[in-house]
């Protein structure tokens, strides 16, 4: 589907207000803790206090002659998944059975008729644990003689002899390493670590679950995959997934972390026995220590460079723990590592590595940033030691259309050529490093994603269109879809209205995630305004009596197509819709589909920084982020992906960390200790939006939600070091790791 | 565990409700007096989505006793916009993209009608300071100080 | 769980030495408040003395501010004399969470949370402040110093509790100054902190000198820098030797917040910083 010509747009590209402004703005939205239902019960979950234990036994009888407790559930009452070892996993991450692996994994619920009766009553319920070895750090679980987390995880892929705790195996590239290092003027071998992060949505996990005597249910939660979510309560609750109807709630935040079932399967259980609905929220210490971080993981990069600034060979270990869990997380960064690069020689291995800590989920881009930071920061060094230009050397090694990718991909127009060469043109490259300061520079990369995808667009007969599509929106993305349908048909954008549909009403989504919904289900719903143009182009047709060949579609009506195909004024999509009743029914469009051609992103950071000498506090004094987004549909909100994004990657880079006690205890699970950036933190976030369009889509867009927390941590790691004139190999670098360095010890 | 009869004002109208005296006055806004625009990201201070005014201050309800609101003046976000006239700050955060999820939002808009009250032409720095308890993890802040600032430039006009 | 708002000194004293259970004193609550969530305590009665006569005023006496147990600290930023005569009290007091804590919290409730970290203190004690005890047995003046003992314990009786703390009066050229060390912007409890409070001579050479630490030790540490600061000018030797002996009496501990080498290193850098914020105010 290529694009013969930039194509001029009347809608998409505009700034006009979302759908769901007023509301947000006025408190009326709905989140997920935000509806009660009559006889309503309030749930609390309660957690493990060891990070690696036996359960020998539960006795909730204490709990249960407690007034006001109407049900409790345990592992006993989720029936065992069998045959599916991914599902099985989440359903004992929602609820251990015979051992907790983690700190914060739930053993036991409780539904009462008031909040604080529940929270008495988890309080009661007795657990005897025998208490096991645990090992919490990445490098310790791989090493010979670590605690053993799970026996038998281990895939085949695994060389023998290895550490029982790692589970997984992968090596991608292409090329003659050997021959690549020869070349090289200048080779360095590094090692980084990155602490395990928390998304931080600001909304906890919420939901109000409801299921009767005869096997029914209702959900309603804040996700962002309510179809995936359908699919794993019935599967965790042993019933059929039609059973199960499940409505988005608004949506607080997820940034990835909302693609996985927590607090679901057990309201829903808690609701079948107790025969009444259960509202089930998690305190912000629970969504620390009981829901997804992202990977711990340690890292070693091998670069080779030419005096004049040409990579000859890169090598990177990825060695990624994502908890108790198989993760294929490793595979992402080991993909995306080198991606940025046209080279001949690559290699990457990831290994995935079991550790006592919660079950790792998606934090935008999952797998990358961490890797991307190794390499970015290699190639920095690199630059540091053979005094290049450290953007003159992206430009210089740059992927382009046609280049292999390190994960064997052959790359299709992109931007990350434009995106290097204009910020080498930005003002901010070009201003003098302000006294005291110094600058940074990385890339960044996501692969983008298409996935499962169904929307449904019905015409009224009031020439409104009602788009249904079943995305959580998490950024704005109703506003885009709107958009989009407004440019197909031609109608002004304030007579599009976009809903997410319910699990009842829409075919299968897949979750909100992998920067997929503006563009996947913007092209569904393309696809589905062009199936009901071309049923008013009929209508119009059989109206005038010509051909429906000889109609076409021309700003918002059906004209006739040439001069042979007779003389009518045109009809607009209003005046059909109007006679639809008369012209043989309602007219809708329709699109069910497997989007791919997603089209990969790229993005390039700078910061300026100014670090405290005598204490290590980075203060982060100009940020400005070059991204492509194909074609930006609502620049406010690809703007605001691109700010968003760069200020968690800023965080990741500057102060959250997990911080666990040597019993494995997570030490800091709130918002005081776990340091995501404030308002007073941050300057104003520079933006620049490059269009290269993506062939894959009709109007050329991309995805542009998960890049921009790529290239922070080695922006910084790069400012930083250069600021210090020591560099650092480990995030966060918080001002004690900062100070250290610089005085040397 | 004996409730007490709390008499105050929300948002102009005289309220009352039983309050056990454990309980939070978030949780009285929001399940006894059905006002959920005053959202709970921590229950710890911390995040400042649960910002309200208590007798001419902004404070996170989610540390107030509900009990403590006898004879209390409170505002809520659901008091904000006068009917259906959305107040500048409002309207500037639609039209200058400040929310993403919007959860934040209410705390946010609540805590910046103070500022703008207190301080009608606050500069980028007062802002991000008077600002700095509330936690906004979707837009990295830049659209948030834009609007404030924007909205106050046209309350000043 | 009950709670009670009682409306003289006497019967709030009377309410704490007459419960059986455990009874705790409520300010601004934004400290308790979290302790209540977290299970941490679990009181049998609150005693909130927010409506106490006068606990919400600051009041002029005898050329100092007499500060009620229940004056938030976003007050005492609004006080143009207070601010001017005790800028590094302030400072220190406006430091303590966001906007919204601000609304709530006090100097009292600062000062009896006993945290080794807690902001208000360090500068309470440089300034000398002395808080007023109301308990069963009447009223008594207490150095701040001596009312936290360690962590979350303090000096106070059964049935006692501060009704307001003392600023004193100001001789001309003196002022104080707070700083402290936290990763972030705001949002942060204190890795370490240093008070100082001066007070020049009429040609600007260094006649008092007061310097209290925090979140380096159990409690508050006033450290004793005459020999360092008095009769110089606070030229660089005598910034160093400030620094050396904040550093040499720190005796800090490693925790999620920080180091012990930082907070060793950090807290001297501080003490200079803030002393010599506190000369130029005072020189001014
Ligand atoms: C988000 C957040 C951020 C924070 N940031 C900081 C910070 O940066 N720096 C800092 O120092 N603190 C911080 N704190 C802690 C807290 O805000 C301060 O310690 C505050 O000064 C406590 O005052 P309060 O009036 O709210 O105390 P309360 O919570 O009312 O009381 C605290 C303790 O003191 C006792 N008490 C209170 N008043 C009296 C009295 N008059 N007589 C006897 N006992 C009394 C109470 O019984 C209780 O044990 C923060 C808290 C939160 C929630
Ligand atoms: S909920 Fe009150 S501050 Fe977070
Ligand atoms: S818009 Fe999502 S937290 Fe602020």
């Amino acid at each position: 589907m290529a694009l013969d010509q930039p194509r001029k747009f009347k809608y998409v590209g505009t700034r006009p207000a979302r759908p769901d402004g007023i509301d947000k703005v006025t408190g009326r939205a709905q989140y997920g803790n935000d509806i009660t239902a009559p006889g309503m019960l309030w749930a609390k979950v309660l957690r493990s206090p060891h990070a690696h234990a036996r359960i020998l036994s539960i006795d909730t009888s204490a709990a249960e002659a407690l007034p006001g407790v109407r049900a409790i559930v345990t592992g006993a009452d989720f029936p065992p998944i069998e045959g599916d070892a991914g599902m099985r996993d989440v359903q004992l991450n929602c609820m251990a059975t015979t051992h907790v692996w983690y700190e914060g994994h739930a053993v036991a619920a409780v539904a009462a008729t008031s909040q604080a009766i529940a929270n008495k009553a988890a309080r009661l319920i007795k657990v005897e644990y025998e208490i096991l070895p645990h090992v919490t750090d990445v490098d310790a679980a791989m090493a010979p003689g670590a605690p053993v987390v799970r026996e038998g995880q281990t895939m085949e892929n695994v060389p023998a002899g290895m550490s029982a705790n790692v589970t997984y195996h992968s090596e991608f590239g292409h090329g003659d390493l050997a021959a690549g290092f020869a070349r090289a003027d200048k080779i360095i071998e590094r090692n980084f670590r990155t602490a395990a992060t928390h998304q931080g949505y600001i909304e906890p996990q919420a939901c109000l679950a409801s299921m009767t005597a005869d096997g029914r249910g209702e959900l309603w939660t804040c996700t962002q995959g309510h179809f995936y979510f359908r699919t794993a309560c019935a599967a965790i609750l042993g019933i059929e997934a039609s059973a199960l109807r499940v409505t988005a709630s608004e949506i607080g935040g997820g940034f990835g972390g909302k693609t996985q079932v927590w607090a679901e399967p057990v309201a829903l259980a808690l609701s079948k026995k107790a025969g009444k609905p259960v509202k089930l929220t998690m305190t912000r210490d629970e969504v620390f220590r009981g829901t997804g971080p992202t990977v711990t993981t340690s890292i070693t990069c091998k670069i080779g460079m030419t005096k004049d600034g040409r990579i000859t060979a890169g090598e990177a270990t990825l060695r990624y723990s994502g908890g108790a869990f198989h993760t294929g997380t490793c595979d992402m960064g080991a993909m995306a590592a080198f991606a940025s690069y046209d080279l001949d020689a690559v290699r990457t291995y990831g290994w995935n590595v079991l550790t006592n800590r919660p079950k790792e989920i998606s934090y935008r881009a999952p797998g990358a940033p961490q890797a991307i930071y190794a390499v970015e920061s290699t190639i920095d060094e690199l630059c540091q030691l053979l005094n290049l230009d450290p953007l003159d050397v992206r430009i210089k090694n740059a992927a382009k259309a046609g280049t292999k990718s390190s994960y064997g991909v052959v790359f299709e127009e992109m931007g990350l050529l434009a995106a290097l060469k204009a910020a080498k043109a930005h003002p901010h490259w070009n201003s003098p490093v302000p006294e005291g300061a110094s600058r940074g520079v990385a890339c960044g990369f996501w692969f983008n994603f298409g996935g499962n995808t169904c929307v449904s667009l019905n015409i009224g007969t009031d020439g409104t269109v009602a788009v249904s599509e079943g995305n959580p929106d998490i950024g704005g993305s109703r506003a885009s879809i709107s958009l989009m349908a407004a440019e197909e048909l031609g109608v002004p954008y304030e007579k599009v209205r976009t809903v997410i549909a319910d699990t009842g009403t829409l075919g299968y989504n897949d979750n909100t995630d992998g920067s997929r919904v503006t563009f996947a289900v913007g092209l569904a719903t393309i696809r589905a305004a062009q199936e009901a143009k071309k049923d008013m182009m009929r209508r119009a047709a059989a109206i005038w009596g010509i051909d429906a060949e000889a109609v076409e579609w021309v700003d918002g009506a059906a004209v006739p197509a040439g001069p042979n195909a007779g003389k009518f004024p045109p009809m607009t999509l209003a005046e059909i819709a109007a006679q639809s009743f008369q012209t043989g029914g309602p007219i809708a469009g329709h699109c069910d589909f497997q989007a791919d051609g997603a089209g990969v992103s790229f993005g390039v950071h700078i910061a300026d920084v100014a670090v405290d000498q005598e204490t290590g506090k980075t203060k982060v004094l100009r940020y400005t982020v070059f991204q492509d987004a194909g074609k930006a549909v609502h620049p406010d909100y690809v703007e605001g992906q691109m700010q968003g994004g760069a200020v968690q990657g800023i965080g990741m880079a500057l102060n959250e960390e997990y911080i666990y006690s040597d019993k494995g205890v997570i030490l800091n699970p709130g918002f005081l200790d776990y340091r995501i950036p404030v308002a007073s933190d941050m300057p104003m976030i520079e933006t620049v939006i490059l269009e290269i369009p993506n062939p894959g889509h009709p109007y050329g867009v991309r995805g542009v939600g998960e890049t921009p927390i790529v290239p922070p941590l080695a922006t910084l790691t790069n400012a930083i070091s250069r600021g210090i004139g020591k560099r650092l190999y480990e995030l966060p670098m918080s001002p004690p790791r900062v100070l250290k360095a610089i005085k040397g010890h | 565990m004996t409730g007490t009869l709390v008499t105050s004002k929300v948002n102009g109208d005289e309220v009352q409700f039983i309050a056990d005296p454990g309980e939070t006055l978030l949780d009285v806004l929001r399940y006894k007096l059905n006002l959920m625009g005053a959202k709970e990201g921590c229950g710890t201070g911390d995040c400042g989505a649960c910002t309200v005014t208590l007798n001419g201050r902004i404070v996170c309800s989610c540390l107030v006793l509900g009990v403590e609101a006898e004879g209390a003046t409170i505002g809520t976000i659901e008091g904000m916009a006068d009917g259906n006239r959305l107040h500048p700050l409002q309207q500037a955060f639609i039209d200058h993209a400040a929310l993403q999820c919007g959860i934040c939002t209410p705390g946010i808009l609540v805590a910046a009608q103070k500022l703008l009250e207190r301080n009608p032409d606050p500069t980028e720095e007062e802002i991000r300071y008077w600002l700095a308890g509330n936690l906004c993890r979707c837009t990295g802040y830049d659209k948030i100080v834009r609007a404030v600032q924007a909205a106050a430039a046209q309350m000043r006009a | 769980m009950r709670y009670a708002r009682p409306e003289t000194p006497a019967e709030a004293s009377r309410l704490l030495a007459a419960e059986p259970g455990l009874a705790r004193v409520m300010a601004g609550g934004t400290d308790l408040l979290v302790q209540l969530k977290s299970g941490l305590v679990e009181p049998d009665l609150i005693v909130d003395i927010k409506h106490l006569p006068g606990a919400a005023m600051i009041t002029r006496e005898a050329g100092g501010f007499r500060i009620g147990a229940a004056v938030p600290n976003q007050a005492l930023g609004e006080d143009r004399d207070l601010v001017a005569a005790w800028p590094g009290v302030v400072e220190a007091a406006s430091l303590i969470g966001s906007t919204q804590v601000q609304g709530r919290a006090t100097i009292a409730g600062n000062l009896c949370n006993a945290s080794p970290a807690g902001d208000s203190v360090p500068a309470l004690v440089a300034a000398g402040a002395v808080a007023r005890v109301t308990g069963p047995n009447g009223e008594r003046d207490v150095p701040v110093q001596q009312i936290p003992t360690g962590p979350g314990k303090t000096s106070l009786a059964r049935g006692e509790f501060i009704t307001s703390i003392l600023l004193p009066a100001r001789p001309a050229r003196a002022a104080d100054a707070y700083l402290r060390f936290i990763p972030r912007t705001e949002m942060d409890i204190a890795v370490c902190s240093a008070a100082v409070n001066l007070e020049l001579d009429g040609k600007g050479v260094v006649a008092r000198a007061r310097v209290a630490l925090g979140a380096v030790a159990a409690t508050v540490l006033e450290v004793d820098v005459s020999a360092a600061l008095v009769g110089t000018r606070l030229d660089d030797a005598a910034l160093d030797k400030l620094a050396k002996a904040a550093s040499a009496a720190a005796k800090p501990i490693s925790d999620k917040r920080g180091t012990v080498e930082f907070r060793t290193h950090v807290v001297g850098v501080l003490a200079r910083r803030a002393a010599r914020i506190a000369y130029e105010r005072a020189a001014r």
